[in-house]
C-alpha cells in the first residue's frame, strides 16, 4: 500500500479524484441552495458573499449546480463502468478460457458493439425510451463492454500460459473454475486501471450526451447540461460556461493521472521480486 | 599494470546493497570467471564496470581501466564501452534488433567504432564466429539460439575490444550448443589475446573457460584464486557447498526398481498443424513421432534430448494436458489418448513443472494451491484435507505454518519443494518431472534431487524425468531414453549409454558434457 502511494502521480490523481467525488457526495445531503430554486430576480449575479460563484440565467446558485452536476457525472460514469466490467470481464474470461468457436463468437460480438459509438446507442435508446440519465448510463455502459472484454481477454491469455493454470487443469478444474480461481484474481489490477480510465471517458461521454440533450434532464443537472444551458450566453456571461468546463477538465485530468499512476505502480516491469506476476 | 582494477565496488538500491566491497583485477589476456547464484550481485558487478547500471543504483568504490578511472559523462562512457569493452548477454533473442538483418547490425557496430584496421568487416567477423555469409542476410528470428549468440559475439568483437564481458552467455542454450559457444569464446580470446570476464552460475562452464575465478555470494566476493585451487581446495564453507552441489552426490537409498509395467506408451504420435490459408496447404509438424516406451512400477526412467525434440509434448500427453493424434497409452490396464485420461486415474499421475516461479498462483495461499488436486478424490471428507496437506508438506521438509503464506514469500528451491508436495498430495503412482531442477540454483539442486530420491523410496513412486542434463540423469535414473525429432532413438542404463553411445545425437550429447571441475 505504501508502495502505491510512493508514486506521485497516483497520489495526486487519486486525491484530486477523491476530492471531486466527495464534493459530489456532499451535494446529496447539502447544497448551499436547492438547485431547483428558480429566482429570476437574482439571475446573472457575479460572485457575491452569498453566491460564491454567482448565479445562472434562472437565478440558480452556481456552487450548488456544480456540486450536483459533479455528482451526476460521477454516478453516470461509475454505473457505466460497473455495467462494462460486469458484462465485459466475464465475456473476456470466457473467450480466454474456452477457445475455438466460443472465442470467435465473443470477439465478433465485441467488434459488433465497438462499431456503434455511444452517441448512436444513446439516440437509439432515447428514441425508444425518451431521454434521461438512466439512458446515458446504459449507452455508455454498452460502449464499455467490449473495452473490458478485450482487456480481460488479453490479460487472461498471458496468464493462461503459466504453469499454475496447467496445474489447475491437472487437478481437474473446468474452464469456469480456471477462469474464476486462477485467471480473474491475476487480471484484477489490469481491470482496475482500465476502470479508472473508462471512468474519465465516461464523464466526458456523459457531458457530451447531456450537451446534445440525450442525457440528464432538468430539473436534475449535470456538468454537460450546464454547458448546454450557458452556451448561448457565452459572450455576455462567459463564466457560466467556463466553470462547468473547468470542472470537467479537472475531473478528467485527475482520473487520467490516477489511471496512469496506477498503471505505473502495478506495472510488472517496475515490480521487484515478483517477476512472475503479470499485473 | 592491470587492465581492469576494481576496488571496493559497491552498488546500492536505496537501503539494499546489491554489491558490497568487491575488489578484483583483470590482467591483459586473462580469462576471469565470476561464479554466483541468482541474486549474488554478479550481473550488477558487470553492469557497474560497463556503466550500464539501472536507474536508481548508487555506485561506490573505484573502477580503473588501464589505470584511468571510468569517465563520468554518459557520452564518453558510451565511446569507451564501444571501443574497449565488448558485451555478450544472456538472451540473444532480446539483445538483437528483430527488424534488422544481422549483417546490418554487425555493420552498425563496426561503423560506430572505427578501429582503423582494414580487416574488420562483416564477412570476416561472421567467419571468425563460424557463421557463413548467408546467415548475415537473415533476421534474428531466423537463426537458432547458438547462431544468435555467435552474432552477439561478432558484434562485441567489431570494435576490437580489450575485454569481453560475457554474462551467462550459454544458459539459454541447449547442451550441445553451449559447448560449441564456450569453445568459440575460448578460441577467440586465445587468438586475439583478449581478456574475458565470464559470469555464470555454472561451475563447470567457468572451470572449462577460466584460469582465475571469484565466487560471489550476497553481493560479496567470498573467495578468489586460480580456478583449479578454488575448485579442488575450496577454503570457504560456501564454496565447498557449491562445489559439492555440482557433483550430484545422491543419498544411498534402497528400492526395488522395475516391477510390472505401470505405464505403457504405444506408438504415440502428436501432429501439430499450422499455417494454411485459402490457397496454401496446411503444414504439419510431428512433435512426437511413433514413440513407444514402458515404465515399470518403482522405476526411475529418464527422457533426454535437445530442446525441441518433443520430450515435453510427450510428458504433457501422458499427464493428460494434450492429446495424441494417434497411438495410445495404457495406465494400470486402462487405455487413453491424452486429455481423455479417465477421472479415476487422474490422481495417479502428477506433474512437477520446470519453473517454480510460474507454477503457483501468486494470489492464492499455498494451502489452497496444494489442496487443489484433492478434488480428484471425490470421496475425501473435508475434515481429512488438512491432515493430507500436513503429510504432503512435511514430506518435502517444510512446515505446516507455510500453508498460510503466499508464493512470493518462498525462494525458488522452497517453491520447487512445494510443487513436489502438490504433486504428491493425491498419493500418485507416477510422477512426471519436467526439468525439475534446471531453473534452480546450483546449491539447491542437489537438495531437491536428494528429496526426490528419498520420496521415491518412501512412497514407492515411479518417476519419469524429462531433462537435458546428463549429469543429473546419470545420478538419478535407472534407465535412459534418448529422444530426437520426436523419435526415441536409444535406450539403456545410464552408465552404458554414456560410456558407449551408439547414435550420433547421443554421442554429441555425451561429447558436449563439460569436464568435471575437480
Amino acid at each position: 500500500m505504501r508502495r502505491l502511494f510512493s508514486n506521485p502521480s497516483l497520489a495526486i490523481g487519486l486525491s484530486a479524484t477523491l476530492v471531486f467525488a466527495l464534493i459530489g457526495l456532499v451535494s446529496l445531503v447539502w447544497t448551499p441552495f436547492p438547485i431547483a430554486d428558480i429566482d429570476i430576480g437574482r439571475r446573472f449575479l457575479g460572485p457575491t458573499p452569498e453566491h460564491w460563484l454567482g448565479t445562472d440565467n434562472l437565478g440558480r446558485d452556481m456552487v450548488s449546480l456544480l456540486m450536483s452536476g459533479t455528482m451526476t457525472s460521477f454516478l453516470v460514469a461509475a454505473l457505466a463502468v460497473a455495467i462494462g466490467t460486469g458484462i465485459g470481464v466475464p465475456l473476456g474470461l470466457i473467450a480466454a478460457a474456452w477457445d475455438g468457436p466460443v472465442e470467435w463468437l465473443v470477439l465478433r460480438f465485441s467488434d459488433f458493439i465497438f462499431a456503434f459509438p455511444a452517441v448512436i446507442v444513446a439516440i437509439l435508446i432515447t428514441t425508444l425510451n425518451g431521454p434521461g440519465a438512466i439512458n446515458a448510463i446504459i449507452a455508455i455502459g454498452i460502449f464499455n463492454i467490449p473495452v473490458f472484454a478485450r482487456v480481460a481477454r488479453g490479460g487472461a491469455l498471458s496468464i493462461a500460459t503459466l504453469d499454475f493454470v496447467a496445474a489447475g487443469r491437472l487437478a481437474g478444474l473446468g474452464n469456469m473454475m480456471i477462469a474464476y480461481r486462477h485467471l480473474l484474481p491475476n487480471i484484477m489490477s489490469l481491470i482496475i486501471v482500465q476502470g479508472t480510465i473508462q471512468m474519465s471517458l465516461g464523464i466526458l461521454a456523459e457531458a457530451g450526451l447531456s450537451y446534445i440533450g440525450l442525457g440528464t434532464q432538468p430539473p436534475e443537472t449535470s456538468l454537460g447540461l450546464m454547458l448546454k444551458d450557458a452556451q448561448g450566453m457565452f459572450l455576455i456571461y462567459p463564466w457560466l460556461t467556463v466553470l462547468p468546463g473547468i470542472a470537467i477538465v479537472l475531473i478528467v485530468i485527475a482520473l487520467n493521472i490516477a489511471g496512469d499512476g496506477l498503471r505505473d505502480a502495478i506495472d510488472p516491469r517496475l515490480r521487484q521480486g515478483q517477476d512472475n506476476v503479470l499485473a | 599494470m592491470s587492465l581492469l582494477e576494481v576496488s571496493g565496488l559497491s552498488v546500492r538500491f536505496g537501503a539494499t546493497a546489491a554489491v558490497a566491497d568487491v575488489s578484483l583485477t583483470l590482467q591483459r589476456g586473462e580469462r576471469f570467471g565470476i561464479i554466483g547464484e541468482s541474486g549474488s550481485g554478479k550481473t550488477m558487478t558487470a553492469l557497474a564496470m560497463t556503466g550500464l547500471l539501472p536507474e536508481g543504483a548508487e555506485l561506490g568504490g573505484s573502477i580503473l581501466l588501464d589505470g584511468h578511472p571510468l569517465p563520468r559523462s554518459e557520452r564518453e562512457m558510451a565511446r569507451l564501452r564501444g571501443k574497449r569493452i565488448g558485451m555478450v548477454f544472456q538472451e540473444p533473442m532480446t539483445a538483437l534488433n528483430p527488424l534488422m538483418r544481422v549483417h546490418a547490425q554487425i555493420a552498425e557496430a563496426i561503423e560506430l567504432n572505427p578501429s582503423g584496421m582494414a580487416e574488420v568487416d562483416v564477412g570476416n567477423l561472421l567467419a571468425e564466429v563460424g557463421l557463413e555469409p548467408k546467415h548475415g542476410e537473415r533476421f534474428a528470428h531466423q537463426l537458432s539460439g547458438g547462431q544468435r549468440q555467435r552474432v552477439m559475439i561478432a558484434m562485441a568483437l567489431a570494435s576490437q575490444p580489450d575485454i569481453l564481458i560475457a554474462d551467462e552467455p550459454t544458459s539459454a542454450l541447449d547442451l550441445i550448443t553451449q559447448r560449441v559457444v564456450l569453445d568459440l569464446i575460448a578460441e577467440i580470446c586465445e587468438r586475439r589475446h583478449m581478456a574475458l570476464l565470464f559470469i555464470s552460475h555454472d561451475l563447470k562452464a567457468v572451470g572449462a573457460l577460466c584460469s582465475r575465478v571469484a565466487v560471489m555470494h550476497d553481493g560479496r566476493v567470498v573467495e578468489t584464486g586460480p580456478a583449479e585451487r578454488v575448485f579442488s581446495h575450496p577454503q570457504e564453507r560456501y564454496t565447498q557447498a557449491l562445489v559439492a552441489a555440482s557433483q550430484f552426490k545422491m543419498p544411498e537409498v534402497t528400492r526395488e526398481p522395475g516391477g510390472a509395467p505401470l505405464l505403457v506408451v504405444d506408438n504415440l504420435t502428436r501432429e501439430y498443424r499450422h499455417g494454411g490459408g485459402l490457397f496454401r496447404p496446411r503444414k504439419s509438424v510431428r512433435a512426437v513421432n511413433s514413440a513407444s516406451l514402458s515404465i515399470g512400477t518403482g522405476e526411475c526412467l529418464a527422457l533426454v534430448g535437445p530442446s525441441g525434440c518433443g520430450k515435453t509434448t510427450l510428458a504433457k500427453i501422458i499427464v493428460g494436458l494434450d492429446s495424441a493424434t494417434s497411438g495410445e497409452i495404457v495406465l494400470e490396464g486402462q487405455r487413453y489418448h491424452g486429455k481423455d485420461l479417465p477421472g479415476s486415474l487422474r490422481r495417479d499421475v502428477s506433474l512437477v513443472f520446470q519453473d517454480p516461479f510460474g507454477s503457483f498462483n501468486p494470489r492464492m495461499m499455498i494451502g489452497a494451491s496444494l489442496a487443489e488436486p484433492l478434488r480428484l478424490e471425490p470421496n475425501l471428507q473435508a475434515e481429512a484435507i488438512p491432515a493430507r496437506l500436513q503429510t504432503a508438506i512435511e514430506a518435502v521438509g517444510l512446515t505446516v505454518e507455510m500453508l498460510e503464506r503466499y508464493p512470493h514469500e518462498f525462494s525458488g528451491g522452497q517453491r520447487q519443494r512445494l510443487a513436489i508436495a502438490r504433486a504428491l498430495v493425491t498419493r500418485p503412482k507416477l510422477v512426471v518431472l519436467d526439468e525439475p531442477v534446471s531453473a534452480l540454483d546450483m546449491s539447491v539442486r542437489g537438495e531437491v534431487l536428494g528429496l526426490l530420491m528419498r520420496l521415491q523410496a518412501e512412497f514407492g513412486l515411479t518417476y519419469l524425468i524429462i531433462s537435458h542434463d546428463l549429469d543429473m540423469v546419470a545420478a538419478m535414473a535407472d534407465r535412459v531414453l534418448v529422444m530426437e525429432a520426436g523419435q526415441i532413438i536409444e535406450e539403456g542404463a545410464p552408465g552404458a549409454i554414456f560410456a558407449n553411445p551408439q547414435h550420433n545425437l547421443t554421442r554429441a550429447l555425451v561429447a558436449a558434457r563439460l569436464p568435471e571441475v575437480v
